[in-house]
């Protein structure tokens, strides 16, 4: 089996898996109606890219797991998302400034991978990249509006920035699936959009008047799923509940 | 309340022929936003190619009460309807 590019799969649907789950959470609860349904039809967007990355994650691994497979009968270790994704949504705010911190690095990424040498990898990206163009047009739009808004608004999402960003360097992560994956030309080196990370969401802080926090250290632990924290296994109970309970159920 | 986001009415143009429709309303804090929200409300199901936002305040209506004066008079006068001539039959279908 080629362990590098179904980890790699597994990376990147389980991000986009556990962060449409996140969102989806919103669903009946926005503060209006507008941003309701904006954010039901992103976590529907990506919850479609999962579908894309881990049906080919079951097909590279070649045992017969399929994508729903994949999504709901594994446990949480077995999950490959960045801890960033999986953070409770908190207010409005937070989970706007975690729905941007991950457009933007998932834009970069999506760029890079409409030049992968895997011409499956290439068309999930051309496909996804024009959906998570829009993601990050909304969610940048609204990090500024909220932060360079009220008082009030302004103050959470600072707040939100502080509690979020040292989970920002997990997605620039290196081991050796990532030097293979880059080797073989499927995908950059993660480290590699560090650059036009920085550059890009420092524009919008400055814009947003918010102050990213000086320090690079970071929370690691969930893309080799070592080290998940508590908030995933809360969310897998939920979001697996049907299957756990009445495992093969279809309608 | 003047917290609340403004109104704006929505206009979208369809996959087929050139014209805005009107398709609803919805609330948002800024142009830019009302379509982005436009987007998201109304175009779901690829109903359009565009989108126009304008803020409902600045709409000026003809007022219901003077409905009267203002359609009545062309009720009784069907020859404003061009349907009295002959069309010759070379023309085809009009």
């Amino acid at each position: 089996m080629d362990t590098a590019l179904f980890e790699f799969c597994l990376r990147m649907g389980d991000n986009t898996l556990v962060l449409g789950h996140r969102v989806s959470e919103w669903c009946g609860h926005a503060p209006v109606l507008e941003e309701d349904i904006a954010l039901a039809n992103t976590a529907l967007d990506l919850i479609g890219q999962t579908q894309f990355w881990l049906g080919l994650a079951g097909e590279v691994e070649g045992k017969g797991r399929d994508a729903d497979t994949l999504a709901f009968r594994r446990d949480a270790w077995d999950f490959r998302s960045v801890l960033l994704v999986e953070q409770p949504n908190g207010d409005f705010g937070q989970t706007m400034m975690r729905q941007f911190l991950f457009d933007a690095w998932q834009s970069l990424m999506l760029d890079r991978l409409k030049d992968s040498s895997d011409v499956r990898v290439k068309a999930i990206a051309e496909k996804a990249s024009k959906e998570v163009a829009y993601h990050l047009d909304r969610s940048r739009d609204t990090v500024v509006g909220l932060g360079d808004g009220t008082a009030e608004s302004h103050s959470r999402m600072q707040a939100a920035l502080d509690k979020l960003y040292p989970y920002v360097g997990e997605l620039f992560g290196a081991d050796e699936i990532d030097a293979e994956i880059a080797e073989r030309g499927i995908a950059p080196l993660p480290a590699d959009l560090r650059g036009a990370y920085d550059a890009l969401i420092a524009d919008i802080m400055a814009e947003a008047t918010l102050t990213i926090p000086d320090s690079r250290w970071t929370h690691t632990g969930g893309r080799d799923g070592t080290r998940h924290s508590e908030h995933l296994g809360h969310m897998l109970t939920e979001m697996q509940w049907l299957q756990r309970a009445y495992p093969d159920a279809r309608w | 309340m003047s917290k609340e986001w403004p109104l704006w009415e929505v206009f979208i143009r369809g996959q087929h022929g050139m014209s805005h429709r009107h398709v609803g309303s919805l609330h948002a804090p800024d142009a830019e936003m009302a379509i982005k929200n436009a987007r998201d409300v109304y175009t779901r199901r690829n109903e359009g190619v565009s989108i126009w936002v304008v803020e409902a305040k600045h709409i000026a209506a003809s007022s219901p009460s003077e409905k009267g004066p203002l359609y009545e008079p062309s009720e009784s006068k069907v020859y404003r309807h061009p349907t009295f001539f002959d069309i010759p039959d070379d023309v085809g279908a009009m």
